[in-house]
């Protein structure tokens, strides 16, 4: 059967891998092609690649990374951040990239994803969601959790599967950051709603909140985690080793 | 040299990433004298079958491609690339492939438990069917990267690896010369890198 997948997630700007706390305070840490490789060789499953620069030197460097990363890690590579015409989708694509993440740029444009999913296949559009709970309502909120859209959060992914959308991430703000487990609540809401891959994030501070995730969850494929994988707090072949010791199906 | 042939499907930057990697000298190329030339090929593709096997036919190369798979020449098709290797495709219509294994490619849906996703999307494990050259460097159980919504079947006299999706998936065929591998090598890690390597050595 298909194994549980353990994603650690690089957010990169101006050329090094940054993670901060509830998306502020971010601390630089390390070269992302170095660190690509070293996830490669110790477990992961797939890489994410967030480009959180905003200028275009910075876009640049990014896809000079980007580049340099998928011709010597030889996993699944997704790559987000700054996608808001088929033209970026083209640009990430052509560097190596085998899955495009799409956020903002959906929001301002909802036929992007269905676009996409025309010209790519559904399998290489992931739609990234960032949620928080305001007035008991899952809310979907842009640029990077500045902004809240006002979209109800359930209805937009589903909007989202139906336009093509292959893959969800939910990316729970009310838990990033906190290292106190996944979203479970917000988590079983979107699997309840959509029969694509769910890939969570957001809340990871230790191993037994991966099996947590997966056993009170079973619908979600994947964990993704960026600081507690940074930081060495959690090794992934050390976390794949307790998800096997709990029954849940890894790549080893 | 190898030779991955160029007929305007997918992106082929990993897969010749990969190859560089394992010192394997390999060229893109739709030039049929490099093909005639080349001592191994590979046939990649992503997209839909029909779509796929119209280019491939439109190109002109599909005589020279079937004359080198019958000169004896190792050939290995990847993901759509494998599905062609078949007599026809059901995706969207009923489509010619080049014929060179028996059997045909189906919807995956028709098969499987309902409640599972579709694409057949992660990470699975091989589960070998008979020996092959191809796996020379692998074992039964390593775990490989698949991406896909149809797959091949009644296609027994050549299938050498499945993995478990409910039912046994078409993971790996290989009679003769000719290979294919459902999943991506080319993404599948060390375990990929050593069923490319397999059969870069293939013929020498």
């Amino acid at each position: 059967m298909i194994t549980k997948r353990i994603i650690p997630c690089l957010d990169v700007r101006n050329g090094t891998v940054v993670k901060g706390t509830n998306f502020k305070d971010l601390n630089e840490i390390s070269s992302p092609v170095e660190l690509a490789e070293y996830y490669s060789s110790h477990g992961a499953d797939e890489l994410v690649f967030y480009d959180i620069t905003a200028s275009s030197d910075g876009r640049k460097l990014f896809t000079d990374i980007l580049t340099e990363t998928a011709s010597k890690v030889f996993i699944p590579l997704t790559v987000g951040g700054g996608i808001n015409t088929l033209d970026d989708f083209d640009r990430v694509l052509k560097c190596g990239a085998d899955k495009v993440s799409v956020n903002s740029g959906a929001i301002r444009n909802p036929s992007l994803i269905k676009q996409a999913a025309q010209k790519y296949g559904d399998q290489c559009v992931v739609l990234s969601v960032d949620i928080k709970r305001v007035d008991g309502q899952f809310r979907v909120f842009a640029k990077g959790g500045r902004e809240d859209t006002g979209l109800d959060a359930l209805q937009w992914i589903k909007q989202g599967v139906e336009n093509g959308a292959g893959e969800i991430v939910v990316n729970s703000i009310d838990t990033d950051g906190v290292k106190q487990g996944f979203d479970i609540e917000m988590l079983k809401a979107v699997c309840e709603i959509v029969n694509v891959p769910v890939i969570a994030s957001g809340g990871a501070g230790c191993k037994e909140d991966f099996v947590d995730l997966f056993n009170e969850v079973p619908e979600i494929t994947a964990g993704l985690a960026a600081s507690i994988f940074h930081y060495g707090e959690v090794t992934i072949d050390d976390l794949k080793k307790t998800l096997t010791e709990n029954n849940i199906t890894v790549r080893v | 040299m190898v030779a991955i042939i160029d007929y305007g499907v997918g992106n082929l930057f990993s897969l010749q990433c990969s190859l560089k990697k394992i010192g394997a000298d390999a060229i893109v190329t739709k030039d049929p004298e490099i093909i005639k030339s080349a001592d191994r090929i590979i046939l990649p593709g992503v997209g839909a079958f029909g779509d796929a096997s119209k280019k491939l036919y439109d190109s002109g190369l599909v005589e020279l491609i079937t004359q080198q798979a019958n000169s004896g020449k190792p050939f290995l098709g990847i993901c759509l690339g494998m599905q062609l290797l078949f007599e026809k495709g059901f995706e969207y219509g009923e489509h010619k492939g080049l014929g060179f294994l028996k059997g045909s490619v189906i919807p995956l849906e028709e098969r499987i438990d309902p409640s599972l996703q579709i694409p057949h999307m992660g990470w699975n494990a091989l589960d070998f069917k008979g020996e092959s050259p191809l796996f020379k460097y692998i074992n039964d159980g390593d775990f490989v990267y698949f991406v896909h919504s149809y797959y091949a079947t009644d296609c027994e006299d050549s299938v050498i690896a499945t993995s478990e999706y409910s039912i046994p998936v078409t993971a790996a065929v290989g009679k003769g010369n000719i290979f294919g591998c459902q999943f991506h090598p080319e993404k599948s890690g060390d375990v990929g890198m050593n069923i490319l390597k397999a059969f870069c050595e293939l013929g020498d």
